[in-house]
């Protein structure tokens, strides 16, 4: 924490230095800040802006735009949005989503909200990519995924009939370049927000829940029943994730090594990030690789499937029976609680949808 | 851009203040608090991990995947009896070595004092607070064990007596009974750690250590196949935890 405000005071200081000769920059555009939920503000930490990239409206808008055209693939046919579709809460409902040219990665899709509080700014499934700036360089050149190249791309966008102009209203520069196409992709993710689920309200007071996601939401945090708390969050941390890499026990062998791959550390093989468990509901199949198609299979891995291995994580209980082994109406009612964390007015969010 | 230049101005009237209060103070300094970790005088960092490695007194062998802890409330104790606390708390995460030191932004008078000490954990009245920084490092505890913070957890396997690899959870917090709307606390688990007497000189270090082994030790002798999951809600346990807990730091050395 401390270091990080030291970088901040570095920078600030660096920008001032550098910002004397770009001052003659005449273009205006509108600030934006993040609106952060009242949830969010009283318990948790402010989210991540990074200091050269601040929201504005005109950024925004532009990298929505970005997300949900084609254009940013090689033939024209993929969008960002085709994986990552807001009735899914940003992500699809295929196992594998299937790139350009039809070829099959052989990771799920991840859902897109409350990006900016990951904290750590850790992307994907292992955590190979620092920031949501860097992030969205990936798809777009990745063969599997959009396969275009980052020229092609900049000659599309300046032959364009409507792009120059929103660049230049969002960055003050006619000059496009990949740099500036990730830097408005992101701050359209960040404005991804969800914070207006049953369970918030219930949290804010505005509504009751049902007996059965009550004793859910208990299952839950009963360290001798589901001990989910550890990893995904909860009341106090409403992100309901923690961000950080765990091996929850899917395999005894592993095809895909996860964070092992990315650190090169044997401890870290068959890691992968804990997923928020908020909007379950719209992001069906489940796990890195979409193992399960519901929720039913995921209570049913942790209460009796669990798989032992060298890294399965130590909050994983009794390994050798497959789990703690959960009592029917605890599984029915920790299903009802978990789907109380879905948040329709984020799916449903027209700011949010293709224009 | 208005904004960034106050703030750099401000920043460099700090600076300057700053520099003018040392000049003119020199009774007074920063203090700097190191913590490192050992098994029985070995020195353990976080690259001794994931290692099936330690033996602890009980015969249990084990390995450490993941440690933090937090302490609060570090007190300098003047002859005079006068306490001087530094108000905060600090999360030591020894698996991400974060936190391994830190130096109070607080300003000490130079001179003798009669008792350094810290709580382990929070007093109950800290553990009451909201805090951002624990929340989002999902430190907090289930409110239906009466909410607050974790004091520590160490994470880890062990090989049990059916000779396989088990996890362990040596979590502490505040020991409750009758989890659920109103549990019941059977008796303090946060512990004030007095490490004796110092002498704060210009720009001090000290170097606070804990023996990990201790807290398998004395005068409980730990036996994780009877104890190693499930003690958050386990009042005997947590109690227990705080029994050995209390030969647990020392003060390596003050300079
Ligand atoms: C062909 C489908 C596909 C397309 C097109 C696609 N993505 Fe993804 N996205 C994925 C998959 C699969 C993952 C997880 C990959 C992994 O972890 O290896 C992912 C992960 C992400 C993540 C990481 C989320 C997190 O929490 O770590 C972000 C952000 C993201 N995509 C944004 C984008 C953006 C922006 C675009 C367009 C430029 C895009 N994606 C295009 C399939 C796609
Ligand atoms: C040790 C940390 C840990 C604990 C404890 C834990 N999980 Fe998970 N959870 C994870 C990780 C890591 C993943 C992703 C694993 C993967 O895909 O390889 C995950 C995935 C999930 C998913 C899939 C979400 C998605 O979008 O694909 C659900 C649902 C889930 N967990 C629910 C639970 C529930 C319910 C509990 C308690 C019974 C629980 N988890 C306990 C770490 C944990």
């Amino acid at each position: 924490m401390r270091l990080r405000k030291l970088l901040h005071i570095t920078f600030i200081i660096i920008v001032c230095f550098s910002c004397e000769s770009e001052t003659v920059n005449t273009y205006k555009n509108t600030p934006s800040p993040l609106e952060i939920p009242k949830l969010f503000q009283e318990n948790i930490l402010a989210p991540i802006v990074p200091i050269d990239n601040p929201q504005t409206e005109e950024g925004i808008a532009l990298g929505k735009k970005l997300f949900f055209d084609p254009i940013l693939s090689s033939n024209n046919t993929q969008a960002c949005a085709d994986c990552h579709a807001p009735e899914n809460a940003f992500t699809d409902s295929d196992r594998f989503s299937d790139g350009v040219e039809g070829f099959f990665g052989n990771r799920n899709s991840m859902p897109l909200f409350n990006l900016a509080w990951n904290y750590d700014e850790k992307f994907f499934w292992d955590g190979n990519t620092f920031s949501l700036e860097h992030q969205a360089f990936i798809p777009v050149t990745d063969p599997i995924e959009m396969n275009s190249t980052w020229q092609n791309i900049e000659q599309k966008l300046k032959q364009h009939t409507d792009y120059p102009e929103l660049f230049e209203k969002a960055f003050g520069t006619k000059t496009i370049d990949s740099s500036l196409v990730t830097k408005a992709i992101a701050q359209f993710e960040r404005t991804l927000i969800s914070a207006n689920s049953k369970f918030d309200k219930h949290l804010l007071g505005e509504i009751e829940l049902t007996p059965q996601e009550l004793n859910g939401f208990n299952v839950f945090m009963d360290e001798a029943r589901g001990d989910c708390f550890h990893c995904h969050g909860s009341d106090k941390n409403p992100l309901w994730t923690d961000n950080l890499f765990h091996n929850n026990g899917l395999d005894e062998t592993f095809t895909d090594l996860g964070l092992g791959a990315v650190t090169g550390d044997p401890a870290d093989n068959g890691k992968f990030k804990s997923p928020s468990l908020r909007n379950l509901a719209f992001t069906a199949p489940y796990m890195h690789d979409g193992r399960f198609t519901s929720l039913e299979d995921v209570i049913n891995h942790y209460s009796e499937g669990l798989k032992n291995s060298s890294t399965i994580d130590p909050l994983m209980k009794k390994v050798s029976q497959g789990g703690v082994g959960l009592s029917e109406n605890d599984k029915a009612d920790l299903k009802a609680f978990l789907l109380s964390l879905s948040d329709n007015e984020f799916i449903s969010n027209p700011e949010f949808k293709k224009e | 851009m208005k904004n960034i230049l106050s703030l750099l101005l401000i920043t460099f009237f700090t600076l300057i203040s700053c520099g003018e209060d040392n000049e003119n103070d020199t009774s007074q300094t920063n203090i700097t608090f190191n913590f490192s970790h050992t098994w029985d005088g070995t020195a353990v960092t976080n690259a001794d991990f994931n290692d099936i490695k330690f033996t602890n007194e009980n015969g249990d062998k084990l390995s450490i995947e993941r440690l933090r802890y937090l302490i609060s409330r570090i007190t300098f104790t003047s002859n005079s009896n006068e306490k001087l606390v530094l108000n905060g708390y600090n999360l030591i995460d020894v698996t991400n070595n974060q936190n391994l030191s830190i130096t109070s932004s607080a300003f000490i008078p130079q001179g003798n004092y009669r008792d350094l000490s810290f709580t382990f954990g929070f007093t109950n009245e800290d553990n009451s607070g909201n805090y951002e920084d624990l929340n989002s490092a999902s430190w907090f505890v289930p409110e239906m064990l009466g909410g607050g913070y974790h004091y520590m957890q160490m994470d880890g396997k062990f090989i049990n007596n059916a000779d396989e690899e088990q996890g362990y959870n040596y979590h502490s917090i505040r020991a409750a009974d009758n989890p659920g709307d109103n549990p019941t606390f059977p008796q303090d688990t946060f512990f004030n750690v007095s490490l004796g007497e110092v002498t704060v000189t210009n720009n001090a270090k000290f170097n606070i250590e804990m023996n990990i082994a201790e807290w398998f030790k004395n005068p409980n002798r730990w036996d994780l196949n009877v104890l190693n999951q499930m003690l958050m809600p386990n009042s005997d346990a947590q109690i227990k935890m705080y029994e050995n807990g209390q030969n647990v730091f020392s003060l390596k050395s003050g300079d």
